[in-house]
């Protein structure tokens, strides 16, 4: 069995959140890293509320560099702007970043905040600030954020419509690890956006043929690539457009896009049997995409331009019932919608463990609406909608569980009372009888400190007499004041025998002062040594007795005060949730009526389009049968 | 009827995202004006939950009796932590099993707070147990005992754990 050393120890740390990394290589404040096993697990709320609690708590004390905080004070003042940020506390985390930008801070620190407030900007499509705070970047960037803060000064000047610039700092990105795909794609649509289209389309060449593995890389190559046949089809080039809407892969995000851009190159040219291929695969994919609905359409179309109307029929009349199909599921998603059945489904606790948790949404059965949204779900606005309506789902469960926990503290301050109310009279009565015989001892013991330090200085052998001796000695001098005092005149030899005796205890006093004042000394110290024991228990005594009433009296005004705030935040909550789950559902349901109405209208063309291949099939037929 | 129909389509595939667009900007308004809404009761919240950890702190965990044991991963350790078992003097205090986002984040350098509780002053004893797996794939379980010493201040205790071994120090 080992014994607990005394001496305060130091956690390793692996690694720091964030940015941070590399600031810091040991933990000396056991909360930062509580906070920071909270962020890592993504936890925000937790994380943010320990560490918020730790720092304004450092920045209490007395002397707050003596804090075990202090060695890491900017690491936790740059990790609670960055938790806030995750946490999707803009303007705190604003304020946050802006403290660390404008406090004595390491140049990476301060250089990652600012490049942090600039993402924050951009996010809320403030480019100008963004840009002002990417500027305030100078010196030493962290290495792992180098080519992001290079990418976002690019994306800015492609926002503010500078396109040169913006070519500039892409170009340098193209042989980045982690933007080298993004920036070649960006470095085209800077061309495009600056006119230069066929700068633009090679541009778009080259990133529609990087080598690479990565499925973001591979999904931006199918986007130049995309691009760039899109760009041909529009000018009527459609032999050049064709090649790049071949080279996207069929498995891709743009494939369904490609292959009905594909179809109608085909068919610009008349190639009607080739737009045929295309839009063969398409129309049998996921019926609720809008380029597959199309192909459905199309591919039809393209059998009438063949002179195949009896398949064209077969295939209109295909598409006819998929789109009514549809567009009877849409009716059930928007009265599902309107039930708050989404609502409902959005706050199930499965689905949130998951961090892509909105594509995991199309995976609920219970919930058809969200295949027609997935536009919808990408989008910036609408996707901060939804987690802020979990993150009101969060707070409100949260604040329902602590308002139960609120009677349990006072059923426990009641608790307490009525145990310790009728015992602490007594306990009190006998402490004072106790406290005011130590403090009577207590007055002695500095009695006699005091006498040993005046021995040391000025020898009284005296002091140190035995109470046999101090009586002899008292004897003594009684003795010669009677005789000083007498009429009559005492002998000689009375007087010698006096002084005899006197001599003899002087002597003894004086030859053993020294053996005396050490024995003395070493008694007091052993006094020492039972004095404080005796004034620990008596601390502990009164920190016990402190702690008693501590235990139950001052609670009520917190406890009430909290519970009304937390009940005030519950009706907030609510209301919020309710505003926004409403707001949800009110874009949701546009969406899906705007789906719904785009079915319809192809449904319409569909069956305007299957009678006329019925009479064409009946004319082609009616005229073999003449023939 | 095919240029009938390619403008129809064209027109439909055109039209949809923008009336879509136009809702959605509609709103874009709202959904800000409630984000902004939203980070204001977060900030509340977030404050509330700070004043009830200090008083839950205060009256469930007195500072004169205040043990608290922390739980963090040695520098660079690729173990798997299944659980950690503690008993304090001779009784069970906590038997903790790790989520894999748990042990990522204690691997990231995360401090965990396995257990606070209240206790007298003076010595006492403490035995700790993990299990896990080692990289080789081999099922490890490790203990050791300790002994404490409580003061009248809070005592907290860090658990450094390895492949290997179990270190704790005062804090």
């Amino acid at each position: 069995m080992r014994r607990v050393s005394s001496s305060v120890m130091v956690f390793l740390l692996g690694a720091c959140f964030a940015a941070s990394s590399g600031h810091c290589d040991e933990l000396n404040d056991l909360h930062f890293g509580e906070a920071l096993y909270y962020a890592h697990q993504a936890d925000y709320f937790a994380a943010l509320e320990r560490l918020d609690s730790e720092v304004i708590q450092h920045g209490q004390l007395d002397e707050p560099e003596l804090g075990t905080l202090q060695y890491h004070i900017n690491d936790a003042e740059f990790s609670l702007g960055d938790f806030e940020l995750r946490y999707r506390m803009h303007h705190r985390a604003g304020r946050a970043i802006t403290a660390v930008l404008e406090g004595a801070v390491d140049e990476r620190v301060r250089n990652d905040a600012a490049y942090r407030l600039a993402r924050i900007h951009f996010q809320k499509n403030q480019v100008d600030d963004a840009m002002r705070a990417l500027n305030r970047i100078d010196g030493e960037i962290p290495k792992p954020i180098r080519d992001d803060v290079e990418f976002l000064r690019a994306n800015l000047y492609l926002a503010q419509d500078k396109p040169e610039e913006s070519m500039q700092v892409f170009e340098k990105l193209e042989d980045s690890d982690s933007y080298g795909g993004f920036a070649a794609y960006n470095l085209g649509i800077a061309y495009l956006q600056d006119g230069q289209r066929s700068l633009a389309l090679e541009q778009l060449d080259r990133a529609g043929q990087i080598k690479t593995d990565d499925p973001a890389e591979l999904a931006i190559r199918d986007k130049a690539n995309l691009v760039a046949g899109t760009i041909y089809l529009e000018n009527g080039e459609q032999d050049r457009a064709l090649p790049y809407l071949n080279r996207v892969r069929l498995d891709g995000p743009f494939s369904n896009q490609a292959l009905l851009s594909a179809g109608w190159a085909s068919m610009a040219t008349e190639q009607f049997d080739r737009a045929v291929v295309p839009w063969s695969i398409l129309a049998e994919r996921e019926v609720t995409d809008r380029a597959a609905q199309e192909a459905m359409l199309a591919l039809p179309y393209a059998y009438g331009k063949l002179d195949v109307h009896g398949r064209a029929a077969v295939y209109y009349g295909r598409a006819l019932d998929a789109f009514g199909a549809e567009v009877d599921k849409l009716n059930k998603s928007i009265d599902s919608i309107r039930d708050g059945k989404f609502l409902e489904a959005l706050v199930r606790e499965e689905i949130r463990k998951s961090e892509d948790w909105v594509i995991r949404l199309r995976s609920l059965p219970e919930t058809p609406e969200t295949y027609y949204m997935m536009e919808l779900l990408a989008s910036h606005d609408f996707q901060t909608g939804l987690q802020n309506y979990l993150d009101l789902a969060d707070l409100r469960r949260k604040l329902l569980a602590w308002e139960a926990s609120f009677d349990s503290f006072d059923e426990m301050v009641a608790i307490r009372h009525e145990h310790y109310e009728p015992l602490l009279p007594d306990v009190d009565t006998n402490f004072r009888e106790l406290d005011s015989r130590l403090r009577l001892r207590r007055e002695q013991h500095k009695m006699l400190v005091k006498r040993r330090d005046d021995l040391l200085t000025t020898p009284r052998p005296e002091f140190l007499a035995t109470p046999e001796e101090q009586a002899i000695l008292g004897r003594i001098e009684y003795i010669e004041s009677q005789m000083a005092s007498a009429d009559v005149a005492f002998s000689d030899e009375l007087a010698v025998r006096l002084k005899r005796l006197k001599g003899l205890l002087t002597w003894t006093l004086e030859t053993e002062y020294h053996a005396r004042l050490t024995e003395f000394d070493r008694n007091l110290r052993s006094l020492d040594e039972v004095m404080a024991v005796a004034r620990a228990e008596y601390d502990q005594y009164v920190r016990s007795r402190q702690a008693a009433t501590h235990s139950y009296v001052g609670y009520d005004t917190p406890i009430n005060r909290l519970r009304t705030k937390a009940r005030n935040s519950v009706s907030k909550v609510e209301l919020l949730m309710a505003r926004q789950g409403r707001l949800i559902e009110v874009v949701a349901i546009e969406e899906l009526m705007a789906r719904r109405s785009h079915l319809e209208n192809y449904g319409d063309k569909a069956r305007f389009a299957l009678a006329d291949s019925y009479d064409r099939a009946t004319q082609a037929q009616a005229k073999v049968t003449s023939e | 009827m095919s240029c009938l129909i390619r403008t129809l389509l064209v027109l439909l595939l055109v039209s949809v995202p923008l009336a879509n667009s136009l809702a959605q900007d509609l709103t874009a308004g709202d959904m800000k004006s409630l984000d902004g809404q939203v980070q204001e009761i977060k900030s509340d919240v977030l404050g509330i939950a700070s004043e009830l950890s200090n008083l839950e702190e205060r009256l469930l965990y007195p500072s004169n009796t205040q043990v608290s044991l922390f739980v963090a991963l040695a520098e660079n350790e690729d173990f798997r932590l299944d659980s950690v078992q503690i008993e304090i003097n001779g009784e069970l205090a906590t038997h903790y099993i790790y989520s894999f986002k748990e042990l990522e984040a204690l691997q990231k350098g995360g401090v965990q707070r396995i257990y606070t509780g209240n206790m007298t002053t003076g010595e006492h004893q403490l035995n700790v147990t993990i299990m896990g797996k080692l990289k080789s794939g081999k099922d490890f379980s490790e203990s050791d005992s300790f002994v404490f010493s409580k003061g009248i201040e809070p005592k907290a205790l860090g658990l450094t754990l390895s492949g290997p071994g179990i270190q704790i120090g005062s804090w």
